[in-house]
């Protein structure tokens, strides 16, 4: 395998507080050395000068589809999506058909990664066998697979018991329950967030109460079991709330907020745009603010994009029956670069929250740029001005809100393991 | 002046002239109505798909009349008949429909923005007769001719609308046109029947008693309680709900003399509304239905582009 030299960028990782004009030589799928004006002889030079150079990006929280719905997406389609936006590592969830609840399919999972992907890929067990909410997955097993967090995403549990008791059976494990904290009988049959949006169009709405009454319910019994509890997809006031108490009691809690939630209102499904149709849904502008003001005093330890694939078919339809999510891999990281413009948080902030903050949240052994460590790097052109355009993404499904949008920010080069998975241009 | 716009998705989209503009057509085409050969060309060789995806009576009964009194062919399909039923998606049944080259589709759908929908995928126009809970454009045109007819102008009027203001399809529209034409709106229903934000509409006042809602009204409109979506947690019983939410002799008393009594229909009679109001003198509640064909004919000879109305 060839050396590697990145040569001249600003390089950052806040893991090993390192923010300095630098190279960085890779050798034999690692980091072999950072430091000034490194020795360029016989290496394949990457020239990084006006560029950021950055431990490879983490996404906690995707939905690959694979196995069994893999018309939306599959490990092959959805890590070149990663890459392409510039993540070296994605978490994917157990909702996949079927669920991820076994040894074998997170075996399945792991092995299809490792034949096929283009990026690394760590199964996330689901906490209930089947979705069910009603009895445990084998997580000790799942554990020594290489299993580091366990979610019932998308199909919340309900059941406040089960919900303690898994929380007692992982925490010895080491493993982080995630939780898409939404009380479903408060959810009801909404569709958007409740607020003046919904009654204008007529939308069954969704109300912040039912995150936040779940967010809350997941902190107590973190408090009270001590495992760690990791919280999806924070989108309103009351849940960065809940989880900022929590942290300053000392709760084991750790949370996650997707792009799309810092950056949009429930203004977008004005039009009945099912491309911003989503769970949780997009809220109203206090939200927003409140999500960004928890990104910028650490409430918030990770950018997760919650990268939902759908078929055209399931989105073409009218907005109560579309299908949730969008794909959010390759729009994430502009998307948090606008952060940095905006002056909510500085770039190293920002870096952390795509890297070691997701990595830690889960426990993963990413998100590290040290020698000696895996040379999982990537290469931001933070200034690159680019369109997105839904058709040209590398996702198999187009369902993104930004259609369109003029970003600003992208990955140039996404290396992995010392291999360049992903190059612009 | 002309009207611009090629569907009628709601009232919302819809200026002050434009309203102004379809009530006056109304007008012209209601005496039409009243002739002994109910029927005028204007529509001659135009074919009006009634597609109805909702079970509905008297709003695709009253578009088919208007359609056939222009000398439009109409055709109907229904929710029961329809291939909806079979699974194909919207965007099938439009296609399937534009391919049949209809010069107007009106659309009634239970899912809200189904008219947005389709008016982005076929030629023709589309008119919105009813979208979930969203708009009900046809009938606050109605409702404010049947207004314009007893009182003599909409500004100023204050109008009170009792009931389901969440579920309800023809408090937006009616809040929109009212707004627009310079009447006040006064909602009042059960707390869990009034959605948030349902002031930001217009000029609205939301009331949590009924007394205040209705108090020197000009106009007070009933709605229908949906009984069968209603579940026990969203109101106790009917009994209770008439009693603090239904209009009887007693609380009519409050508006002005000369209030008028409306409701959309079909009526709960004991519920909504006592059989007394909906029998007494200050009801006008068959010139809404009357007013409906009319107001029906002017919003398809609009859309349709046609010069003339042809009504000598
Ligand atoms: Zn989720």
């Amino acid at each position: 395998m060839a050396k590697i030299l990145i040569k001249g960028g600003r390089v950052i990782s806040p893991a090993q507080k390192l923010d300095d004009i630098c190279d960085v030589l890779i050798e034999k799928g690692k980091i072999t050395a950072i430091g000034k004006k490194l020795d360029s002889k016989g290496t394949e030079v990457i020239d990084a000068s006006g560029k950021v150079v950055t431990p490879g990006l983490v996404d906690i929280h995707v939905h690959l589809r694979d196995p069994g719905l893999e018309y939306k997406e599959d490990i092959a389609s959805g890590t070149l999506s990663a890459v392409t936006g510039g993540f070296t590592a994605v978490a994917c969830m157990p909702n996949t058909d079927p669920v991820n609840d076994s040894q074998t399919v997170t075996s399945y999972i792991l092995k299809k990664a490792a034949d096929e992907g283009h990026c690394r890929v760590f199964p996330i067990a689901s906490i209930t066998k089947g979705l069910d909410g009603e009895s445990l997955t084998e997580m000790g097993e799942l554990r020594a697979l290489g299993v580091y967090a366990v979610s019932d995403d998308g199909k919340p549990v309900s059941n406040p018991q089960l919900m303690r008791r898994a929380m007692e059976y992982a925490k010895p494990f080491g493993l982080t329950i995630t939780s898409h904290a939404e009380d479903l009988d408060l959810v009801g049959s909404g569709v958007m967030n409740e607020g003046p949006v919904s009654t204008e169009l007529g939308l069954k709405g969704i109300p912040w109460v039912s995150e936040d009454s779940a967010t809350a319910r997941e902190v107590m019994l973190a408090e009270f079991t001590g495992a760690h509890l990791h919280v999806a997809h924070v989108s309103t006031k009351g849940s960065i709330d809940i989880v900022r108490q929590a942290k300053k009691r000392g709760v084991n809690v750790t949370c996650e907020a997707a792009p799309h939630h810092f950056t949009l209102t429930d203004d977008a499904v004005r039009g009945y745009n099912t491309n911003a149709k989503m769970n949780p849904p997009l809220r109203s502008e206090e939200d927003r603010e409140a999500v960004r003001q928890g990104i910028a005093d650490g409430t918030v330890d990770a950018i997760a994009t919650d990268h939902a694939p759908h078929h055209i078919d399931e989105k073409n339809v009218e907005f109560s029956i579309a299908m949730n999510g969008i794909v959010g891999l390759e729009t994430a990281l502009p998307l948090t670069l606008k952060l940095v413009e905006e002056g909510v948080i500085d770039l190293p902030k920002a870096v952390a929250l795509l890297t070691c903050g997701p990595a830690e949240s889960l426990g993963l052994p990413v998100g590290q740029l040290e020698v000696g460590g895996a040379a999982d790097i990537t290469v931001i052109d933070p200034n690159l001005e680019w369109t997105v355009e839904a058709q040209k993404l590398a996702s198999k499904s187009k369902n993104t809100p930004f259609d369109g949008w003029q970003m600003k920010g992208a990955a140039v080069c996404t290396i992995v393991a010392g291999k360049i998975a992903y190059k612009r241009g | 002046m002309s009207f611009t716009h090629k569907h009628i998705l709601g009232i919302e989209q819809l200026a002050k002239e434009d309203i102004k503009l379809i009530l006056d057509t109304a007008d012209a085409f209601k005496e039409v109505n009243s002739r002994e050969i109910k029927k005028v060309p204007t529509l001659r060789g135009k074919t009006i798909i009634n597609a109805f995806f909702e079970a509905s009576t008297r709003t695709r009964l009253s578009f088919e009349i208007a359609g056939k009194r222009l000398s439009a062919d109409t055709v109907n399909i229904s929710g029961s008949t329809s291939s909806v039923v079979k699974g194909e998606t919207l965007e099938d049944t439009a296609k399937n429909i534009e391919a049949m080259s209809p010069d107007i589709i009106v659309i009634r759908h239970g899912h809200s923005g189904s008219p947005h929908y389709l008016a982005e995928r076929v030629g023709c126009s589309v008119i919105n007769a009813g979208d979930g809970t969203h708009e009900h454009p046809s009938q606050a045109l109605l409702d404010l001719m049947t207004m314009r007819e007893h009182k003599g102008s909409i500004e100023g009027l204050e109008v009170a609308i009792v009931g389901d203001i969440a579920h309800s399809r023809v408090v937006r529209s009616n809040i929109y046109a009212l707004s627009k034409m310079g009447a006040r709106v006064r909602l009042c229903g059960p707390g869990t029947m009034l959605p948030i934000g349902i002031e930001r509409l217009g000029n609205v006042e939301v009331c949590t008693d009924m007394r205040e809602a209705i108090k020197d009204a000009d106009v007070v409109m009933m709605l229908r309680i949906q009984m069968e979506r209603q579940s026990n947690i969203m109101i106790p019983s009917l009994r209770e709900y008439a009693r603090f939410y239904g209009l009887n002799p007693t609380n009519l008393l409050l508006a002005k003399p000369d209030a008028i009594v409306m409701h959309p229909g079909p009526m709960n009679r004991g519920v909504e509304i006592s059989s007394v109001v909906a029998d007494g003198v200050q009801n006008v509640i068959l010139d809404q239905v009357e007013n409906g064909v009319a107001v029906r004919m002017a919003l398809l000879y609009l859309v349709s582009g046609v010069e003339s109305m042809q009504t000598k």
